[in-house]
């Protein structure tokens, strides 16, 4: 039974109702073939750019493996023609010693050639690897970042390219043993064929144990690695939500529970160990026979005095590190193959093109009028499931629309259409008179500014988050802005005022301070055409206060989209749209609308806050102006 | 519940310790202590060692045998073939006396190893239980100072860090202890000078050892921090990725991760070549011993002084020990990331919780339910300045609400938390039906108070799971009758799943309004007799807001009530309100009172009903009011 599936269980037994400390990433589970060469092609891609460095490195690999092959070669041979002679020579004993000396000194030379080279250079690809991954990450459309979870994302940057790195440092590991296996087989045969067909014979024993070993082995190894996977996803969850554990008092049972999964792990993770500690004796006794037998039937061969007792000797050294490179190669099974599954998911990513692309022949928006216009747009996120049908409006410069309308209607999908966050299915969204598709994204980025519901900020100054939108501005713009704003006053009072760094996404700040700084920046970024998203939401009245004098001062001049929360916000607009079900329904002025006694005016009357939860407290049938009255 | 590793000796205490900058730890400290931890294992320690001490002993035969056995060869050479069949018997018995040695020791490294393993993996085991348990009662204080990212990465990454030091490192070290100590004092008996120039590599390479586990422990360290520099750099890309869009900041954005990339590949590469030069430079002084060995032993052979075979056994002891010596450096190295891993685990294990209960708490005994606020003063920090809460005086009995109200920053979340004692005051006391909440265990009074925050955290789980988290027993009627008080109910049933439906980071999105409703049904669900709203209804429409505290009254059970909210609307009609202002009540009495007082609070309620009117404020206030 996996580990998900037992998990699943105890929860239906145990405890009724204990939410999941993490759904498992099924990521986790696919483990892929232990050679891809579809991958492998392209990894090597961006190793390609160090070929250099590698066939270095690969020189390296030869002359260590050459070197620790000759080692003992020079040993016997000091034991030979040196020693075990009648006529016992001291110069050409010192010959040997000084031959020995020269290759250790090759031996170190090359290993350390070939470490620091090999470290280095899957190093540089893993970075490259990863720059160019988050690279892509920022050209990929919003509907692919949409869906994505960032802590997938993140554990692609991270973990994934971890093991490849860890890959990498074995894949040159393995072409050494390999070599130096090679060499072995081919100096023992050298030596004395004899011999060395009876100590290999061995090997062929230890190839076999190998084979059963491998796959329940592997079976433990995978359990323990999702164990793992579970322990953490627990803590994780803890930790993040441990206000609410302690609220709930939840401590107890959530001790027990986590104990219960550490257990776990650690059941599965002692027994993935029996597997790996229980090979060390198998290949010791195969070494220990493998020594007997060059003792015994070499011995009384030189007892024969057919074979040089350096020879031998050199059979003893040999056969002593012959197992190490079959221990370590089937050990790097699992490392390929988990570097395969890495690789898998990281090229996948990779391999997600953005729908969103400038065109070839795409302008650059420069002065242009600030005036929107959607034109019989229909668009959605999923195929078949349109979110906007055939919405047409036009802002004209210095016009203020607000759009409402409930939860689901559109209103997001609309603005994030100026920005050409997404391509409208049909239709067309045009800026100044051009079609958004028709210009680069970057200069629509300069003439289209945002303002968002969450004030997103970074972990960086506060002047470099008021600076966020146009790196050009001078100090005096940013103190001018954050006045313009109101945020002057409560950014004097912090410790370092503008220089003020900022905690994990400004925690340091209130949500209504946040917000300020947040249009501070859109203040900076100057752009013709503004986009307000529901920015006022979730603020108490003392801030609100602030931040409707603030925006006020933001519209000055621009043409902009208010995705309304609070009907305070929609009054002022020029003009409203609301929207339902992806349609426009009504257009006007607060009174115009409130005189057309439509929707609006149903929701006006209603005294809701918010337009959000129309939809659940109050019946549906409100889309009819004629039933509300 | 006690746990072995919680070992309280060094506690600093939390409300003055510094976390996040911490003295550092003196390492020799973390790795006893890790010893110390390990200890406790009596069995598994002792045989662990035992094995480790034979494993290494069977390893020094072999070279033994091996140069007999050379011995044997060679010395029918040199004599006549009168006694090959006593050769050849001592060749078997060497044969077999390799084989038995390597079996042994190939058995006894698999005991050493499994233990080993086992070993860390149970002091592993023990540390994240503790860790675990630890955090869970950390008071709010000590996470609201602290990265919940870092937590995690110590919780993962730094308790695998301890139990690897346990797992390469300890038993290692006495195979290797052994090998060079036992086998060293061997071959120095058999021949002085041979064995010391044999050993002569053991000094450099325990000094390049020290010297490098320093430098090792500085680069880790460093990389370690210019690594979750680039963490961070990506994470907040990707979390505020329609901010750099927004702003087409693709281009800075990636400028500033080459900054953090190529900063923290510098760090790499230097760690790659401290660890490998230092790794070439054992090997180098292990070769030069060997040549060494190789030189003046064959002179020695050549002046008859030494058989060929006792150089055969040096030179094999020396191949011996290849193994180990190279595995110095990988000690070394997870001994430094084990102390360093080590002192981040205990630095979290060492802190007493601010809020615990006091040596012989008693359970909160309710019997009405009268929550009394005595004088309280409080603030965030040991030294007091500044205090968010001043002389706050009140009393609420069951079926009555207090009502408060006060601008920003002026102490109003604050009290909602210290009645369910997430902090502790600096001064006066809060007292629920005469007994301090100090004297009382955490878990009565917590059953009974329920807090309803604004901010809303929900589990990966379904409605049902995340509903029935503080009670997981509890039936399912229960659940939906709290869904129904929080006014969520018919939201939940028009779902596909119902109460089934997954919600959190992996499901339904939920807006704002509903998560809050979420909560307030989570919160209601143990039924608690102190109610405290704390602003939980901001993202909720008024409407909704008067259904669920018209519900709540339906249940009847005489409550107490605290509703803390910038809506006048939702607090109009508290039995009494207060005004707070700079952690002062600056007014108190009811809405009429107050009104008629026409100090701030008839400011406040002035401004939100005139911006309904005039300009902009407050409209939803001024909504909500008109309503009445």
């Amino acid at each position: 039974m996996s580990p998900q599936s037992r998990d699943a269980v105890d929860q239906g037994t145990s405890a009724p109702r204990p939410p999941r400390a993490a759904i498992e990433d099924t990521d986790e589970q696919i483990f892929g073939k232990v050679f891809d060469r579809g991958i492998m092609r392209r990894f090597i891609g961006y190793v390609a750019p160090y070929r250099r460095r590698l066939w270095l490195a690969i020189g390296c690999v030869v002359l260590f493996t050459a070197s620790q092959l000759a080692i003992p070669l020079v040993i016997g041979l000091a034991i030979d023609r040196a020693l075990a002679t009648d006529a016992m020579d001291s110069r050409l004993l010192l010959m040997t010693a000084l031959a020995f000396a020269a290759v250790i000194a090759v031996n170190a030379a090359a290993n350390l050639g070939q470490d620091i080279i090999v470290g280095k250079t899957g190093e540089r690809v893993l970075y490259d690897l990863r720059r160019a991954m988050f690279a892509h990450l920022q050209r990929l459309s919003m509907s692919f970042m949409d869906k994505t979870e960032v802590g997938r994302l993140m554990s692609r940057l991270q973990g994934d390219i971890g093991a490849l790195q860890e890959f990498l440092d074995t894949l040159v590991t393995s072409i050494g043993d390999i070599l130096l296996l090679v060499g072995i087989v081919a100096v023992l045969l050298y030596l004395d064929v004899q011999l060395a067909g009876l100590t290999l014979s061995v090997v062929g024993v230890l190839l076999i144990v190998r084979i059963v070993w491998l796959p329940p082995a592997r079976r433990a190894f995978v359990r323990a690695r999702q164990a793992s996977s579970i322990v953490n996803g627990a803590l994780a969850e803890n930790i993040n939500g441990v206000r609410t554990v302690q609220e709930m008092t939840r401590e107890a049972i959530n001790f027990a529970r986590f104990e219960h999964k550490a257990r776990d792990y650690l059941k599965a993770t002692l027994r993935a160990a029996k597997f790996s500690q229980i090979m060390i004796p198998i290949v010791d006794t195969l070494t220990g026979t493998a020594l007997a037998i060059v003792i015994f039937a070499g011995g009384t061969r030189v007892l024969d005095g057919t074979l040089e007792l350096g020879v031998m000797v050199a059979f003893v050294f040999y056969v002593q590190r012959f197992f190490d490179p079959i221990r370590s190669l089937t050990a790097q099974y699992s490392v390929m193959q988990r570097a395969m599954a890495s690789g898998q998911r990281i090229f996948e990513v990779l391999d997600v093109t953005a729908d969103v692309v400038d065109k070839s022949s795409a302008i650059d928006l420069r002065e242009i009028e600030p005036s929107i216009e959607f034109r019989h747009v229909s668009f959605g996120y999923v195929p078949g499931r349109p979110v906007l049908h055939d919405v047409s409006f036009k802002a004209a410069p210095g016009e203020v629309i607000a759009l409402v309308g409930p939860t689901g209607s559109g209103k997001t999908s609309t603005a994030a259409l100026i920005h050409r966050f997404y391509d409208v299915w049909s239709g067309q969204v045009l800026i100044g008179g051009h079609d958004v598709r028709e210009v680069t994204q970057h200069s629509l980025g300069r003439q289209v500014g945002m303002v968002l519901q969450e004030p997103f900020l970074f972990t960086d100054t506060i002047c470099e988050n008021i600076r966020y939108g146009n790196r050009a501005a001078t100090q005096d713009q940013v103190i001018d802005a954050a006045k313009a704003v109101g945020a002057h006053d409560f950014i004097m009072q912090l410790p370092l005022g503008y220089d003020t760094p900022l905690e994990q996404r400004g925690a340091n700040l209130s949500l209504g301070q946040r917000q300020l700084i947040s249009f501070a920046r859109a203040l900076i970024a100057d752009t013709g055409i503004l986009i307000l998203d529901e920015a006022t939401a979730s603020i108490d009245s003392y801030t609100e206060q602030a931040i409707q004098l603030a925006m006020r001062r933001l519209l000055t001049g621009r043409t902009a989209v208010v995705i309304a929360h609070r009907l305070a916000t929609v009054r002022n607009a020029d003009r409203i749209i609301v929207l339902q079900d992806g349609r426009i329904v009504e257009t006007g002025t607060h009174h115009q609308l409130v005189e057309q006694r439509g929707l609006y005016h149903r929701l006006h009357a209603m005294n809701y806050a918010s337009f959000d939860d129309v939809c659940e407290t109050e019946a549906l049938g409100a889309t009819s102006p004629t039933t509300a009255t | 519940m006690s746990i072995p590793a919680a070992e309280p000796a060094a506690g600093s205490e939390e409300a003055t310790g510094k976390t996040a900058a911490s003295p550092p730890v003196v390492s020799a400290n973390v790795i006893l202590r890790i010893l110390r931890m390990a200890a406790r294992h009596r069995v598994g320690m002792a045989l662990g060692i035992l094995c480790a001490v034979v494993a290494a002993n069977f390893q020094l035969l072999i070279p033994r045998y091996l140069g007999d056995a050379v011995d044997h060869a060679q010395g029918l050479l040199a004599r006549t073939a009168s006694g090959r069949d006593v050769a050849e018997a001592a060749l078997w018995t060497t044969a077999l006396l390799v084989l038995g040695a390597g079996v042994m020791r190939g058995v006894f490294t698999m005991l050493q190893n499994y233990l080993g393993e086992s070993l860390g993996h149970r002091i592993g085991y023990e540390l994240r239980l503790a860790y675990f348990e630890k955090l869970q009662r950390l008071s709010f204080g000590y996470h609201d100072r602290v990265h919940s990212g870092d937590l995690i990465t110590r919780g993962m990454l730094d308790v695998e860090g301890v139990r690897r030091f346990l797992e390469n490192a300890v038993f290692r070290t006495i195979t290797l202890a052994v090998l060079v100590g036992y086998g060293g004092y061997h071959v120095v008996s058999i021949d002085p000078v041979l064995g010391t120039l044999a050993l002569s590599f053991v000094p450099f390479v325990a000094w390049r050892a020290a010297v490098s586990r320093l430098w090792l422990r500085r680069t880790w360290r460093t990389l370690q921090e210019r690594l979750s520099e680039l963490t961070r750099i990506m994470e907040e890309n990707l979390g505020g990725i329609k901010v750099v869009r927004a702003f087409v900041a693709q281009a800075f954005e990636l400028a500033k991760f080459d900054r953090a990339s190529s900063a923290a590949l510098a760090m790499s590469l230097r760690r790659i070549d401290l660890r490998y030069r230092n790794g070439a430079a054992m090997s180098l002084a292990y070769y030069t011993a060997m040549g060494l060995v190789l030189w003046v032993g064959g002179s020695k052979v050549i002046e008859g002084a030494l058989s060929v075979g006792t150089l055969a056994e040096f030179l094999t002891f020396m191949a011996i020990l290849q193994q180990p010596v190279r595995q110095i450096g990988m000690i070394v190295n997870s001994a430094a990331r084990g102390s360093i891993s080590g002192a981040r685990v205990f630095e979290v294990l060492d802190l007493e919780p601010a809020i615990r209960d006091q040596p012989g708490a008693q359970a909160l005994a309710i019997t009405q339910g009268v929550l009394r606020f005595e004088h309280v003063d409080f603030s965030y920090r040991s030294d007091g300045v500044p205090l968010v809460l001043r002389d706050v005086t009140f009393e609420v009995g069951p079926g009555r609400t207090l009502g408060i109200v006060g601008p920003p920053g002026s102490g109003k979340s604050t009290l909602a938390h210290l009645v369910a004692r997430f902090y502790d005051v600096r001064a006066g006391r809060i007292t629920i039906d005469g007994q301090d909440i100090r004297h009382v265990t955490l878990d009565s009074l917590r059953a009974c108070v329920g807090v309803m925050q604004q901010d809303t955290f929900l589990f990966s789980a379904s409605i049902q799971n995340n509903i029935a988290y503080g009670d997981p027993e509890v039936a399912e009627e229960r659940i939906a009758e709290a869904a129904e008080s929080a006014q969520l109910h018919r939201f939940v049933e028009r779902l596909p799943a119902r109460y089934e439906t997954l919600v959190g980071e992996r499901g339904l999105t939920l807006s704002g309004g509903q998560r809050q409703r979420l909560s307030i049904a989570r919160s209601l669900l143990p039924g608690p007799k102190v109610i405290v709203f704390d602003d939980s209804t901001a993202s909720v429409d008024a409407g909704t807001e008067r259904q669920i505290r018209a519900a709540l009254r339906e249940l009847g059970k005489a409550r107490t009530t605290l509703i803390i909210s910038h809506r006048l609307g939702s607090l109009m009609h508290a039995d009494e309100i207060v005004f707070l202002d700079g952690g002062r009540i600056v007014e108190r009495g009811t809405h009429a009172e107050l009104l008629a007082l026409g100090g701030r609070y008839r400011g406040l309620y002035d401004l939100q009903v005139r911006g309904a009117d005039a300009s902009p404020p407050g409209a939803s206030l001024s909504e909500s009011s008109r309503a009445q």
